[in-house]
């Protein structure tokens, strides 16, 4: 049965990806890389990590896709036209693309690879399921990752910082 | 049995049956109630023609929807303009999907083992609640964008600004349920609450978080976008906000999920701070779910009952009291709570 939802899941996942590329209207695309998201919220659920599949919605689907959504949205570009002028030349040329070629092929020899090596691997088993307690990833937090844990609190507040900067920009 | 088919497991699904059409009939019963308490309100009848008292006329309002044609705009994205509603309506019924409604029961003895009175039982289900509800705004969202209308797209961008804003303080005045239940299940949490004081005051959260149940009332209104929060659809300025372009069933399922909408954010206040399903002599003979349903409509009838008291503010009054107050008594109410709890430890040694 689980073997059963998780190709379910994996199947929306990669076809919803892979269409994410593949929609000429970028808010197509958010939408389509919401639907993936959530299939991979699924994903987790079957791993037993409750708490990170639900995080997962809060922060990806539910957060900053709907930055994402808004920006494609104001910005209020029907559909994706081919690039004119200097960006064209600079990336759309004959050159560029062989390497943007060559350079997918290697991406793709290189996960072939990689999903070889894994192949002997032993899978994670469900009984030990350690990241799915909310008290054990809040203990880690505040103990062994203590200081990337801060330094990432810092990094937003930056970010926070700089925005309300910007933003204000034109008053002072 | 075959098959793995336990009486456990029918009864289970019976169960989930009954809450998701208990969840749609309470939809119609809620557009009763607030025509009649609009009416109480305002010094009318309300509606009386149709059955008894008026009783029918949530099904005659069905029935007009569904007959009635189904619009689109000509400039409007047709895949995103049909997906938008039920969008809204799907995550409106599957945030009540991880909601208990009441103890564990054998149903009067009928089965071995106790089942749950809920669709899931998940470890993390206020954080589940939290993620389904945040999906919600990608329906109003895409409802206003796809609609390629002025006023729906305003009333999108309102909305979902609107509930942005206020999910902040309402996940706040969670987080300091779950410190003083330290759980993230409901029906730990409704545990939690069982029992009285001094033999009298019944040990609900609402007395322990005063604050937090105002704040979570509040920003529940503001995330349901009903009044005097319900700028999405301010008359006067935008139409009918989001849902100006739609038509026949895509505008009943906006519709049905606002009230669905409505009836979690209730559940949710009456499990976290109102004590469950808890409550005087009918918990002993197994049917505290009625008590969950009284609580369910108290809270229901003050939501209604604001609506047609208030009048509706202005919109920078909304942003201003979002972030300037609530926000920062949700997180003080927050630090507070967190201190205490640290200082007497959770129950207080009660």
């Amino acid at each position: 049965m689980d073997a059963l939802y998780f190709w379910i899941l994996a199947t929306i996942t990669v076809v919803a990806s892979v269409l994410v590329v593949g929609q000429r209207n970028p808010m197509h695309s958010v939408v389509l890389l919401i639907v993936s998201f959530c299939a991979l919220s699924g994903l987790y659920v079957l791993l037993g990590a409750q708490f990170v599949a639900a995080i997962q919605i809060i922060i990806y689907a539910g957060a900053i896709m709907v930055l994402f959504l808004f920006v494609v949205m104001l910005l209020n570009v029907p559909t994706e036209d081919p690039p004119t002028g200097y960006h064209a030349r600079l990336f759309g040329g004959a050159g560029p693309r062989r390497v943007g070629a060559v350079l997918s092929l290697l991406f793709v020899v290189q996960l072939a690879w990689a999903l070889r090596q894994i192949q002997g691997a032993p899978l994670p088993s469900r009984a030990v399921q350690p990241s799915s307690d909310v008290e054990t990833i809040g203990l880690k937090l505040f103990t062994d990752y203590a200081f990337a844990f801060e330094a990432t609190s810092v990094l937003i507040l930056v970010a926070m910082v700089g925005a309300i900067v910007l933003a204000k920009k034109e008053k002072a | 049995m075959p098959f793995g088919i336990t009486p456990e497991l029918i009864a289970q699904i019976t169960v989930i049956v009954v809450i998701f059409h208990a969840l749609l009939i309470s939809a119609a019963v809620l557009v009763y109630m607030e025509r009649k308490v609009a009416a109480f309100a305002q010094q009318r009848y309300g509606p009386y023609l149709v059955g008894p008292r008026g009783l029918l006329q949530p099904i005659a309002d069905i029935v007009k929807l569904l007959f009635k044609e189904e619009l689109r705009p000509r400039a409007a994205d047709t895949a995103l303009f049909y997906v938008a509603p039920i969008l809204c309506a799907t995550a409106a019924f599957a945030a009540f999907a991880v909601i208990p409604v009441g103890a564990d029961t054998t149903l009067f003895g009928l089965l071995d083992r106790p089942i749950h009175l809920a669709v899931a039982d998940v470890n993390v289900g206020l954080l589940v609640i939290f993620a389904i509800t945040s999906m919600g705004v990608y329906g109003i969202v895409l409802a206003g964008w796809s609609s390629n209308s002025k006023y729906s797209l305003l009333g999108g961008l309102r909305s979902s600004a609107q509930m942005i804003s206020y999910e902040l303080s309402y996940g706040l005045s969670f987080a300091a349920v779950i410190m003083l239940a330290g759980s993230l299940s409901l029906r730990e949490i409704v545990g939690h609450q069982e029992g009285y004081w001094f033999g009298v005051i019944p040990q609900w959260y609402i007395f322990l978080q005063p604050v937090g149940f105002l704040i979570f009332l509040i920003a529940g209104v503001a995330e349901t976008n009903r009044a005097p929060f319900d700028f999405p659809e301010a008359e006067q300025e935008l139409v009918a906000g989001y849902h100006t372009e739609y038509s026949s069933m895509s505008f009943a399922l906006f519709f049905l999920a606002e009230y669905v909408n409505m009836v979690t954010v209730s559940a949710v206040a009456t499990d976290l701070f109102l004590g469950g399903w808890h409550g005087p002599i009918l918990n002993s003979l197994g049917l505290g779910w009625v008590w969950f349903v009284i609580k369910l409509f108290a809270i229901l009838f003050f939501y209604i009952w604001m609506r047609w008291t208030l009048p509706r503010y202005r919109y920078d009054q909304l942003m201003e009291f979002g972030w300037k107050w609530l926000l920062p008594i949700a997180v003080i109410n927050l630090l507070v709570t967190a201190g205490v709890v640290v200082y007497f430890g959770p129950r207080f040694g009660w």
